[in-house]
């Protein structure tokens, strides 16, 4: 593996040694003096070109537990205002003697051209509504520490599935595992060729609500509420919401997961947010342990030689 | 004494396909036949076809105000390369050419440095801004017979209706950038499997059927010569030929990209195959391919669309649209639609030729005509490593080609030789 960009060609041994990994870095996490030497002298850079907080941090803290170096760059001070290209903003960081480049970018294969462009490992942290594999991982990884394995839970992904590569990187590497995948969301924000997909799919979520192990609630873009794409935030709510009484009729071991940022009262209920059974923390720490595992992989076979 | 003769060809000429030499005496023509004595300069041309230089309906020469893209000089060079000897300039060009003047300024610019004949089309609406008709017939004047606001279509019905009207009165063609505006706006490929995959907003096939039904009707309205650029879409090559068997006076041209790729090469998000209307799926090709072949679709246009390094080499969705062509064009369309002699240089000459009103290209090769030729092997399999425009966004640079143009002639002068 040089260089992670999507979960679309990963196979299940790769995915899992990544995910065993992730649980080791976990049990690091744990300890009194959470860091390990495995990474000292490296420096990774978060190159963030679309504004992003917990994501960024997420690595930055990951690589920090790996006691690497991080440079973190912005749009919105750089010379990116000064009509830099992308280009040239990745040359000249590479040239500071960086060994490591996590991309987020507005557009689909950003990622893909700094790989071209540059000698180092390319993590992508988030291409368009493309990819974003260390979501997905540490969404399985989530799964996996909850279930012990992937293999035949259901697994309904809600909302704007159209316009995610959250549910894009999920939906390889939850299959990949051996789960199935339905889709819900209103016609406008599902694929328009689902058949394409290894996935089912539904357009209402009571219908499927009874038999699924884990219900995956996708952020809804408060501002497509306008009409343009469903006709209110309310009908929304109404339809593809995980209200209270939605989540009662779960079944008792099915949990509740989203990535962030989520909109309480939107896509999820007040209180259903903060249940036991409502694995949003948990994602978010196991994402430090799912980026030092990667970070580890990418760098570290070097760095023992 | 001749200036030049061509031997050993297969020769397209006004009495068919014949295994004649062609004789050159200033700038024209002297004589077809066999044993015509001596000359400065004998080209071989064993194993190629000989026929009327290739005419481009659709090129996009960047001058006046985009020169680091692509010049009159660099891009007639590359038409000539191509086996071009004569090309409509697009006028979405910095000023557009909206004015007699403007286009005025492109002939006297081609007369100093072109090594093609250089027709500037003109635009529809002034400044391109689909509102009010540019100086028409101050263009009519000034030599333009193809009027197009091409990079956007005419958007405004009503508008299109009155341009229409009134180029119909003056004889000339409106052709039409056939996109809607509103169904591509967001869109940066084909919508389909691809785009879905990638999460990428695509540009539906209906924004071409949509805008191509609306001016079929306008056509039909309005009596005008109506031409459709780039088509892309099998639903667009149906309702053209639907439209013909109408009676309606409609041409449409298809480009060299939309024959030979498809969305599948974007999976790569390669700027180099972005431009509009995007590549298409592969039924969309075939389509395209048998409407060239029967005829429905006329002709083949490049759409040859410099852009600067500065402008591909960037993410997909930040790179501005088109492909260069010109050098290709001829290879391309021999390797993807495989046409006899004689229906490949209709294609490629005789019908833009007639379309595009050049009396002096585009027709076979007979005593006393202009010499313009071009000397095509459709039988070499070659692999172009560089290009002589300005610009390098060719998806083609690296590929397999099949059919070359081995000599170029423009007025009795060599422009090309391999």
């Amino acid at each position: 593996m040089n260089h992670l960009l999507s979960t679309e060609h990963l196979d299940r041994t790769e995915i899992e040694d990544l995910l065993d990994e992730s649980d080791g870095f976990a049990e690091v996490l744990t300890r009194p003096i959470p860091k390990v030497p495995a990474l000292r002298g490296k420096t990774v850079a978060t190159m963030f070109f679309e504004p992003s907080t917990r994501t960024r941090m997420s690595f930055e803290k990951a690589a920090k537990a790996l006691s690497a170096d991080t440079v973190s760059f912005s749009p919105g001070t750089s010379a990116l205002s000064k009509g830099e290209s992308l280009k040239d903003t990745a040359l000249t960081v590479r040239a500071m003697g960086v060994d490591l480049m996590v991309v987020r970018h507005k557009a689909t294969g950003a990622a893909w051209r700094l790989a071209e462009w540059l000698d180092i490992p390319i993590v992508n942290g988030g291409d368009g509504a493309h990819q974003h594999p260390t979501q997905a991982l540490l969404d399985c990884l989530t799964i996996r520490q909850r279930f012990g394995s992937l293999d035949d839970l259901r697994i309904a992904i809600v909302g704007d599935i159209k316009h995610s590569r959250v549910a894009r990187s999920n939906i390889f590497a939850m299959t990949t595992l051996g789960a199935e995948v339905v889709l819900v969301g209103p016609p406008t924000l599902l694929p328009i060729d689902p058949e394409a997909w290894p996935v089912t799919v539904a357009y209402g979520i009571d219908d499927i609500l009874d038999d699924i192990d884990v219900v995956y609630l996708l952020r809804v873009q408060t501002e497509r509420g306008g009409g343009s794409v469903f006709p209110s935030l309310s009908e929304y709510t109404s339809r593809f919401g995980m209200t209270s009484a939605r989540f009662a009729r779960l079944k008792p071991e099915g949990i509740v997961m989203h990535p962030g940022p989520m909109n309480r009262g939107v896509e999820i209920d007040y209180d259903v947010a903060d249940d036991d059974r409502a694995l949003i923390l948990e994602q978010v720490s196991n994402g430090v342990a799912t980026r030092m595992a990667v970070l580890f992989r990418l760098l570290g076979g070097e760095h023992d030689a | 004494m001749h200036d030049l003769v061509l031997t050993g060809g297969s020769v397209l000429t006004d009495k068919g396909i014949r295994d004649v030499d062609v004789a050159i005496v200033d700038g024209r023509i002297e004589a077809i036949g066999s044993d015509l004595g001596d000359a400065t300069q004998t080209i071989d041309c064993d194993g190629a076809w000989v026929g009327p230089g290739f005419v481009d309906m659709h090129t996009h020469l960047r001058e006046p105000g985009h020169e680091w893209k692509e010049d009159i000089a660099s891009g007639t060079a590359a038409g000539a390369a191509g086996g071009y000897t004569a090309v409509v300039a697009m006028p979405n060009t910095d000023p557009p050419i909206d004015a007699g003047h403007l286009a005025r300024f492109v002939a006297d610019q081609a007369r100093r440095s072109a090594k093609t004949e250089v027709v500037s089309a003109g635009c529809l609406t002034l400044g391109r801004a689909g509102e009010r008709m540019a100086h028409l017939d101050e263009l009519w004047d000034a030599g333009v017979r193809i009027f197009t606001d091409d990079g956007d279509a005419v958007r405004n019905a009503s508008v299109l209706r009155t341009a229409m009207e009134y180029v119909a009165q003056l004889g000339g063609i409106v052709a039409q950038h056939a996109v809607d505006p509103d169904l591509s706006a967001a869109g940066f490929m084909h919508e389909g499997a691809v785009s879905s995959r990638l999460g990428m907003y695509g540009i539906p096939r209906e924004a071409d059927n949509v805008l191509i039904a609306r001016d079929i009707v306008l056509a039909k309205m309005t009596g005008a010569r109506y031409h459709v650029q780039h088509l892309s879409t099998a639903e667009g090559v149906a309702l053209v030929a639907a439209a013909k068997g109408d009676g309606i006076d409609i041409t449409a041209e298809v480009t060299p990209h939309h024959l030979m790729f498809d969305h599948e090469d974007v999976r790569s998000t390669d700027s180099n195959f972005k431009m509009m209307p995007p590549l298409r799926d592969p039924r969309d090709t075939a389509a395209l391919i048998e409407g060239l072949r029967s005829g429905v679709i006329d002709v083949v246009a490049t759409d040859h669309a410099p852009q600067a390094a500065t402008e591909k080499d960037v993410p997909f969705e930040h790179a501005l649209n088109g492909v260069t062509g010109l050098e290709w064009a001829g290879s391309v369309t021999n390797g993807e639609v495989a046409l006899d002699q004689s229906l490949f240089f209709d294609r490629m000459s005789v019908a833009p030729a007639r379309i595009a009103g050049f009396p002096d290209h585009g027709r076979p090769l007979a005593a006393g005509i202009a010499a313009n030729i071009v000397v095509f092997d459709p039988e070499v399999v070659w692999v172009p490593a560089n290009t002589v425009s300005k610009s390098v966004n060719a998806p083609y640079l690296g590929r397999e080609l099949k059919g070359k143009a081995k000599t170029t002639i423009f007025n009795g002068a060599i422009t090309y030789v391999e």
